[in-house]
């Protein structure tokens, strides 16, 4: 654990991992685009507007995905005072917001055309709103504070506590019943949906993952570059 | 040399004392009071008296407006007595951080939230609520409103060492009130439709339940950061 503590370390996994990453981004949105808007057959009830599912599942699974590394790596910065690990959360953090909006915008935009209507106050989309709320507070948090380390420290603990939201958004579909629809990848028995259907839907959820440890490691590495630059200034200061 | 008071002489000294500043002059309880009762008047020139429309919305607004006042009551739960140092004293009490956030959350809550279950009815009454709704409604608040001193407590923990810190607490606390919100109105809904609100009760105290260990474990760990 305490090996990737060390910053000249993390640079030097980053930088050997940073290449592949980029080129499997390109190449898993090239082929994910491509079978999502023309590979695959459009639905038998939805027709082509089917095709926003390709946006927007993995938006979601992202947007959970990332509180739970945010969160992660805050429990590991309150527990073993680990410096990287703060602001691993904090590198996170606007990256997950990102994907929790494009989430609930891209679900407004197939809600229209599927249920009539851009919003319902159900358990699922109102638990993803609130962990939009949850990534904004835990950033507003962050910039609080002038002492950065204090100001991290209460961001990581507020992230802890809205952990208690993913199961809610997980299981939000199957203790209430809605309009959104159960779900069909992630279940006990085996998905529900169709293969030609699955290929781009996993070609996609796998290019937003690259897609976002590409972003991940190039604001780690400016958190980092930052939290330098500050230190050499107190210390040009004097202090 | 004199000797060590027992945990449990300081913590009910400590409840004394906050509730004894929150009802003095300047304390938080009556302006938590106050904005209650003038906030929830509002509603009925916002949407219209027809006397239906505001006992459809009565339940939603009673508990809305109950704890938007809980969060204007919090944002000097830990900070007054952080900026004078009494919290660095209090770490030191046999209470343990654990026990100074119960004890204030528990003052807070007897002082501030309890009496707004308390008003509930009266403004019930002005809302039209159907005569079934009240038991409901106050039983649902009474469960409820610990829930709400305990998750308010984490954002003012989280929020003592920011200047400004109120607004901000509205951001953090907010979100986090939804499932409280969710069942309290939902107890209540069920009342005044002749369905049974006992398990959105049950749901209600479970909810109660998990704000007190999260709550009480959160607020410590974040007057501790915040102290060093």
């Amino acid at each position: 654990m305490h090996r990737f503590a060390n910053p000249a370390q993390f640079n030097r996994l980053a930088d050997a991992v940073m290449p592949w990453a980029m080129v499997a981004t390109v190449l898993l949105f090239g082929a994910g685009l491509y079978y999502a808007l023309a590979g695959s057959p459009p639905d038998y009830q939805q027709g082509e507007s089917v095709r926003v599912m390709y946006v927007h599942v993995p938006a979601a699974w992202m947007g959970m995905f990332v509180y739970v590394v945010m969160a992660v790596a805050s429990f590991a910065a309150l527990a073993w005072r680990h410096p990287l690990a703060l602001l691993a959360g904090k590198a996170a953090a606007p990256i997950g917001a990102t994907f929790t909006a494009l989430a609930l915008i891209t679900g407004a935009l197939w809600g229209k055309p599927m249920w009539g209507t851009y919003w319902v106050w159900d358990g699922r989309l109102t638990s993803v709103l609130v962990q939009f709320f949850l990534y904004l507070g835990y950033m507003a948090l962050w910039k609080s504070m002038e002492d950065e380390e204090k100001a991290g420290n209460a961001a990581s603990i507020l992230a802890l506590v809205g952990l208690v939201n993913i199961p809610i958004i997980k299981f939000s579909v199957d203790w209430w019943s809605t309009l959104h629809q159960p779900a069909s990848v992630m279940r006990l028995d085996g998905p529900t949906i169709d293969g030609a259907m699955l290929v781009p839907l996993f070609l996609m959820a796998a290019a937003y993952q690259v897609y976002f440890t590409v972003v991940f490691i190039w604001r780690m590495k400016f958190e980092i570059n930052n939290r330098k630059l500050s230190v050499m200034r107190s210390v040009d200061m004097g202090h | 040399m004199s000797a060590q008071p027992s945990v449990s002489s300081v913590f009910v000294a400590l409840v004394r004392r906050d509730m004894a500043l929150a009802w003095s002059q300047g304390g938080a309880s009556l302006l938590a009071l106050g904005f209650f009762l003038i906030a929830v008047s509002l509603f009925p020139f916002g949407v219209g008296p027809e006397p239906q429309i505001l006992a459809r919305i009565a339940p939603g607004v009673i508990w809305v407006v109950a704890l938007l006042a809980c969060v204007v009551s919090l944002d000097r739960l830990y900070q007054a007595d952080y900026e004078d140092g009494s919290l660095d004293d209090l770490t030191l009490s046999p209470l343990g951080l654990v026990g100074v956030a119960g004890a204030k959350v528990l003052a807070h809550w007897l002082s501030t939230t309890l009496p707004l279950a308390i008003a509930a009815p009266a403004l019930a009454v002005l809302l039209n609520l159907p005569d079934a709704g009240y038991p409901v409604l106050v039983a649902s608040l009474l469960i409820g409103t610990p829930a709400l001193s305990l998750i308010g407590s984490i954002g003012a923990s989280l929020t003592v060492a920011v200047r400004r810190g109120g607004v901000l607490m509205f951001l953090l606390i907010l979100p986090l009130y939804v499932p409280t919100l969710i069942f309290g109105v939902g107890a209540v809904d069920a009342a005044v439709t002749m369905s049974d609100p006992l398990p959105h009760l049950a749901l209600l105290a479970a909810t109660t339940l998990v704000a007190t260990v999260v709550g009480l474990a959160a607020s410590a760990a974040a007057l501790k950061l915040a102290m060093e």
